[in-house]
């Protein structure tokens, strides 16, 4: 098999088995550096570092730099396609069905007690966040303030995420 | 503009700015879909992520593939998904021969200090938003707390925590 055929492959192959997403595909990387030469476990490490300063999903951000290093734009573009390809299938198929079915009164009363156990995912996610980086005064400070902003001015996100990275230089977080 | 020009833009614009995961998305999704254009609800949002943590894949790409496909069917899920997914392609590959300068460098550091600490602001105020949604009653007040202590004591994982919910939904008939 060519080193195309592969990329596509194994990363179809994380794609359909690691549920969950983001750090779940790590494993599933580490595996991959033991079998194949296209990269060790040291650039592994780097390669969480990289996905996890930059935007963008991390599965994805993994796929792209695992291909980009092993064959170039086309093993990047190749293992991202691997990657996505089976949620696309999946979840289309699922689509489909919830189409049908969400209006239901059964669906609904799924989703009532599914949407709470949401909302402690959501909060989790920030909590875990929070954890690691409001580690001193000034980042949780700065952080209050910015709820504060966000909440009363009610502007797209997008310009907070800005300001935070300004911030961020000028207060040398 | 069609609308799955629309949905590759929407898409290309929050791939672009999500720093830390699928979590970190929901601010923008709730701020682009749910309050800009309409196109879908918080409640469907949320089912959107507890169908997409519970299934294979990376969850911002099956969200992604989720609200294109109730806008677009499977054209408008092929959109939204390559717009989500573009920008981190175009990131990784320009930074990629330079990671080693990339990680070290200073500015790029507290900048993303700086980002994280806006994401968590912006995280918790979905939250406040969604809250009524979500939490309405004794019985979902419970799930959320429960859940909660799984996820943040108990390290229990996300898809255990949203299969009990359904469990206890089947259990407890009300």
């Amino acid at each position: 098999m060519g080193v195309y055929t592969l990329l596509f492959f194994e990363f179809f192959k994380i794609g359909l088995f690691a549920v969950g997403g983001g750090l779940v595909t790590v494993p599933f990387l580490f595996d991959l550096s033991t079998r194949y030469p296209w990269f060790d476990s040291e650039q592994l490490v780097n390669m969480i570092a990289v996905s996890e300063s930059s935007p963008g999903p991390l599965g994805v951000n993994m796929a792209t730099y695992a291909g980009f290093k092993t064959a170039g734009v086309f093993g990047a573009l190749t293992a991202t396609a691997g990657l996505v390809l089976p949620s696309l299938i999946i979840i289309i198929i699922i689509a489909a069905l919830l189409d049908k079915f969400r209006q239901t009164d059964v669906f609904q009363h799924l989703m009532y007690a599914v949407r709470p156990a949401v909302i402690a995912l959501i909060v989790n996610a920030g909590i875990e966040l929070g954890v690691l980086t409001l580690t001193n005064t000034a980042s949780a400070v700065l952080c209050i303030i910015f709820w504060g902003a966000v909440h009363y001015f009610k502007q797209h996100p997008i310009w907070y995420i800005i300001a935070g990275g300004i911030l961020g230089i000028l207060f040398e977080l | 503009m069609s609308i799955l020009w629309n949905l590759f833009i929407i898409f290309f614009k929050i791939g672009l700015f999500t720093f830390g995961g699928g979590y970190a998305m929901i601010p923008l999704l709730s701020a682009e879909l749910v309050k800009k254009k309409k196109w879908i609800t918080d409640e469907e949002l949320m089912d959107f992520y507890s169908i997409g943590q519970c299934t294979p894949g990376i969850i911002a790409v099956n969200v992604a593939t989720f609200v294109g496909y109730r806008l677009k069917h499977i054209a408008g899920a092929v959109s939204a998904t390559v717009g989500m997914v573009a920008p981190s392609l175009i990131i990784i590959m320009a930074i990629a021969n330079v990671v080693g300068f990339y990680m070290e460098n200073k500015y790029v550091a507290h900048a993303f200090a700086g980002i994280r600490v806006v994401v968590i602001a912006l995280i918790f105020d979905v939250v406040l938003g969604m809250w009524k949604k979500a939490v309405d009653s004794w019985f979902q007040g419970i799930i959320f707390f429960l859940s909660l202590l799984a996820l943040t004591w108990m390290s229990v994982s996300p898809i255990t925590v949203v299969l009990s919910a359904l469990a206890l939904r089947l259990l407890i008939r009300s």
